[in-house]
């Protein structure tokens, strides 16, 4: 662990008069194993490294990018961002990214040299800064489990092994398991900067998933399950298992539903996946850029009453829970909407600089080989009264949605527009009925926001950045025949 | 390096304005002498002395896959040149297969110790004897030149940084009302080098060019958003015939459009897809579902139909990794086979799957050069390269007149499918309603959702005026570039998931 940091601190140790740096570097080491039936089909084992360098050259006074765009490109820059953060407007920084995937000397400081290059391309920006030191202490928390994956390969191959023997035992009319799955991994991290930054995380997981397929006739029927925790033996294979035939079973014989307007019932992982769209429209990034249907909305009503929602990475019970945010400043608790009403968005340091405060802890990247942006980490619904039975039982008829297909071609984040591909069963008089399929759900996530009539009690931490809970919504439109 | 979680989807998304896949560079000078093909990233007398040593316990087939990536990756956003973003990646993986199990394994460290080491890994699964002392003799070496005239590591940064502050200046041109711009540059240049026990030693040279537009269009209404991209497996000779303003005043128009667009209608109606609208169709009506890994699995609704009328006999469909600067288009494939044309469906009628080494060994049959992988980190499998319904004989403008009501998609964005159900969306970004034969109002997005053999069966015209779009596959977490391609077609019936009634 010290090494990474070691290795970021010199880096770091080069820079120049008037330039900053920031290295941030990354070492991880996986395993996985798919059982297919009744034997391995693959087995992995790796590890991989590498690091991402940001160089910012100090502006001066009239300094041009040095690209010959600036008529269209630089000379304009100044006039749309007025919120400054008492920097000389005649005046900006410029920052370059470089990374590899090697922590190989030689080759990381050619990177370095490649990122300083690349830094004298971008238009100055006032706003451009790394993260400083804000005093925020980190939290304590247990992510690291160093006997996280104590058993043999021998033992791993079994646990897939036997997940996939459980789902094709659990009901005769599971035909076929087409994967079950193995997997865990660590990966350790070093953020180290000029401005002072040196902050190291580390974290293990683990994880079973299966996908099996019931069938009955010419009919076949799809369902997946998984459990994911710190170590192997926080998971859970019989829930795993337990899910995928019950998703793939009930779905049998599920036909297109008549078109309408219907309450429709998310399940937690659905509500997952569309929590993880709304928490992009709340990153403060998307907003000082234009790019988000909350922009200029903070202190109004933006959701029904019962919607408070937290982006809380500090929460130990996160999967996605993390001491430092990208740029290496401690994470921390930020209210996103309370009571219905929008309170505020998430920032990382540039997006802050932009909007006219301070960095929320919030910087996120995809690996070595990403810069940072301003994202959530753990964002959840403050959980209602209901457990899921009390909802569809509330709600009486209507559609119960299982999985959704399109998110990312028909939910769009900057109109809000919502159009997804819903796979469930029909709730009537309270309990669920018959199975559907091959129909949409659609409406605008502003109006879902307003149109949410029950939050669960059933809070789920699931992989990504939402947590999953059962969630009622009124008035959508369902397309089918 | 994220916490890796099972994703088995499958599905198409445009080219992003944020490119998800890496997009690596690195020193120019380093790049022009390596124009010529050159040095290979390992020697073959090494590469002999690994495949043997990763057989050293056994197993039936040892393969060395060897990646060299460089990248870079330009990004203009509200109005600054914000990220010119390089990287650099290499390394191998390992496998061993024994069997019906593969051992994998990588490494970033290319000598002949740091392979060795891989070896080693990957030939785990095949401890359980059957070994012995293996020679390997590798087909003589066939340099594979850089699939580009131009390489973008020859050209300045300035240059490339160029394109986008006019994408910017081209977009807001178009309209008062855009309000914000978008656009990207990327190249990457990807060296592969492929051996295995078999004997098999093969390279390529893939350079990738791309450039994209994304706007946001702001009214009384909210705020629409409007792409394009234009991608080729090519070097910067791209820009020599293309203008990036037209590139951004076709996303600003999109987006201008949708300002004044109603939601889109719900319910089963035609629709017409424009030529070059996206071709995704296919790709997710059944491509996926004519992958091998999912037939072998029977995890396909087309398992066992080979010879069956699944489509109307309007449909042939080809895949065809060898089209040039498409881009999906490569010289080899990521297990050495030579990129071929397969057709898939003809006249209407199954004629094969796509296959990669793995699943035709099974089958006793070659290859069918469709074996590919995001990176040396990861496993093949399966996959599209350029996937595309041929021409038909219809005008398209007669094709939409003919058509009473229903829905013209002039642009599709991504799209996903479940290959056992058969069921698949697909998302509009630009879209119209066809009223009494004539195009009319524009549409707010919406996903369509059909299932794969019934939507190929209600193709009921196709057009003459084909073309492709580039678009970025994932399946089971990995990404890979592919294209789709079709003429104006008409489907007589598709759920169309709008929140009009």
């Amino acid at each position: 662990m010290s090494e990474l940091l070691d290795l970021a601190v010199k880096v770091v140790e080069a820079a120049g008069p008037g330039e900053g740096i920031e290295a941030y570097v990354a070492r991880g080491h996986d395993t996985d194993v798919r059982a297919y039936n009744g034997q391995v089909e693959s087995l992995a084992s790796a590890s991989s490294a590498g690091v991402g360098i940001r160089v910012v050259l100090a502006g001066r006074p009239g300094a041009a990018a040095r690209h010959g765009a600036g008529a269209g490109a630089g000379a304009g820059a100044g006039a749309g961002d007025g919120a400054g953060a008492g920097a000389d407007a005649g005046e900006g920084n410029r920052v370059g990214f470089a990374w590899a995937g090697s922590l190989d000397p030689a080759v990381v400081e050619a990177t370095l040299k490649e990122a300083r290059d690349n830094a004298t391309f971008a238009t100055p920006d006032p706003h451009v800064v790394l993260a400083e030191p804000d005093g925020v202490v980190p939290v304590e928390l247990d992510l690291w489990h160093p006997h996280f994956a104590d058993a043999t390969t021998d033992e791993k191959v079994e646990l897939a092994l036997a997940l996939e023997r459980q789902v094709r035992g659990a009901d005769r009319r599971i035909r076929q398991v087409d994967s079950a799955d193995y997997g865990d991994g660590s990966v350790e991290v070093a953020i180290a900067s000029t401005t002072g930054i040196r902050a190291t995380t580390r974290r293990t997981t683990a994880y079973l998933s299966v996908s099996a397929i019931a069938g009955e006739g010419a009919d076949s029927q799809t369902g997946s399950g998984f459990t994911v925790g710190r170590a192997l033996a926080d998971l859970d294979p019989d829930r795993a298992a337990a899910d995928a035939v019950e998703r793939a079973v009930r779905m049998l014989g599920a036909r297109k539903a008549r078109s309408g307007r219907s309450t429709v019932v998310f399940d937690p992982r659905v509500v997952s996946t569309v929590l993880s769209v709304v928490a992009g429209a709340l990153s403060g990034e998307a907003v000082v850029k234009g790019r988000s249907f909350f922009a200029e909305r903070v202190g109004e009503t933006v959701a029904a009453e019962p919607v408070t929602l937290v982006d809380d990475p500090t929460d130990r019970r996160a999967f996605s829970a993390a001491r430092y945010d990208a740029e290496g400043l401690a994470t921390r608790r930020n209210v996103l909407i309370e009571g219905g009403v929008l309170r505020g968005f998430v920032f990382d340091t540039v997006a802050a600089r932009r909007y006219g405060t301070a960095s929320t802890g919030s910087a996120v990247r995809g690996g070595y080989a990403g810069t940072p942006g301003a994202g959530c980490r753990a964002v959840q619904l403050a959980p209602g009264d209901l457990d899921q039975e009390a909802i569809l039982a509330a709600v009486g008829d209507g559609l119960y949605v299982q999985s959704i297909t399109g998110v990312h071609s028909g939910v769009n984040p900057v109109s809000g527009d919502f159009s997804v591909g819903a796979e469930g069963l029909l709730l009537r008089d309270g309990a669920l009925a018959e199975p559907v399929r091959e129909v949409t759900v659609a409406s605008t996530l502003q109006r879902m926001l307003q149109s949410l009539l029950h939050i669960g009690s059933d809070v789920e931490w699931l992989p990504g950045v939402a947590a999953g809970v059962t969630l009622a919504v009124g008035d959508m439109q369902l397309s089918g025949s | 390096m994220a916490p890796r979680m099972p994703d088995r989807r499958l599905g198409w998304t445009p080219l992003h304005e944020r490119y998800d896949t890496a997009v690596p560079t690195t020193t120019p000078d380093r790049l022009v002498h390596a124009a010529e093909p050159g040095a290979p990233l390992v020697e073959p007398p090494v590469l002999e002395r690994v495949l043997a040593a990763a057989l050293a316990r056994g197993g039936d087939m040892a393969e060395v896959f060897v990646e060299d990536r460089q990248t870079t990756g330009a990004a203009l956003d509200d109005r600054r040149i914000e990220e010119l973003s390089s990287g650099r990646e290499r390394g191998a993986g390992i496998r061993v297969i024994v069997g019906d199990t593969t051992g994998f394994a990588h490494t970033a460290d290319l000598s002949e110790s740091g392979l060795r080491a891989a070896a080693e890994a990957a030939s785990a699964v095949a401890r359980r004897g059957g070994g012995g002392v293996r020679t390997v003799a590798l087909a003589t070496r066939q340099p594979a030149p850089p699939r580009a005239l131009v390489l973008p590591s020859s050209v300045p940064k300035a240059r490339k940084l160029e394109l986008l502050a006019r994408a910017d200046d081209a977009a807001r041109s178009a309209g008062r009302e855009i309000t914000q711009v978008m656009a990207g540059y990327g190249d990457s240049r990807r060296r592969v080098q492929i051996a295995s026990s078999d004997g098999v030693l093969a390279e390529d040279d893939q350079v990738r060019t791309r450039y994209s537009v994304s706007c946001i269009a702001s009214g009384d209404t909210g705020m629409q958003t409007g792409f394009e991209s234009v991608a080729r497996t090519a070097g910067f000779e791209l820009f020599d015939d293309l203008d990036v303003a037209d590139v951004a005043q076709v996303a600003a128009r999109r987006a201008l459009a949708k300002l004044s667009a109603r939601p889109a209608p719900s319910g089963e109606l035609p629709v017409v897809l424009a030529g070059g609208s996206g071709g995704i169709l296919f790709h997710e009506a059944c491509g996926h579902g004519l992958e091998a890994d999912h037939i072998v699995k029977d995890a396909s609704v087309y398992v066992g139909r080979i010879g069956e009328q699944v489509a109307s006999p309007l449909v042939t469909l080809v895949d065809d990794g060898t089209v040039a600067g498409e881009w999906g288009n490569y010289g080899v494939d990521d297990e050495g086979h030579p990129a071929a044309r397969n057709v898939l469906i003809e006249n209407g009628v199954l004629t094969d799957y796509l296959w990669d080494y793995l699943r035709a060994r099974k089958e006793g049959r070659r290859s069918s050069g469709n074996g590919r992988r995001q990176s040396y980190q990861h496993l093949p499998m399966v996959r599209m390269t350029n996937t595309f319904l041929l021409a038909g004989q219809e005008d398209p403008d007669e094709l939409v007149a003919q058509t009473p009501r229903g829905v013209y998609v002039a642009k599709l964005g991504g799209g996903q499918v479940n290959t056992t159900t058969g069921d698949f969306v697909f998302g509009t970004t630009e879209a119209y309603l066809i009223e009494n034969g004539r195009i009319t109002e524009p549409l707010r997005d919406a996903n369509l959702i059909g299932n794969g053999p019934e939507v190929l069966r209600r193709v009921d015209a196709v057009a003459t005026d084909f073309g492709m779009t580039p678009g970025t596959c994932g399946k089971d977490g990995q990404s890979v570039p592919v294209g789709c391609g079709q003429a104006t077609l008409r489907i007589t019936g598709v759920t169309v998931g709008g929140t009009a009634a």
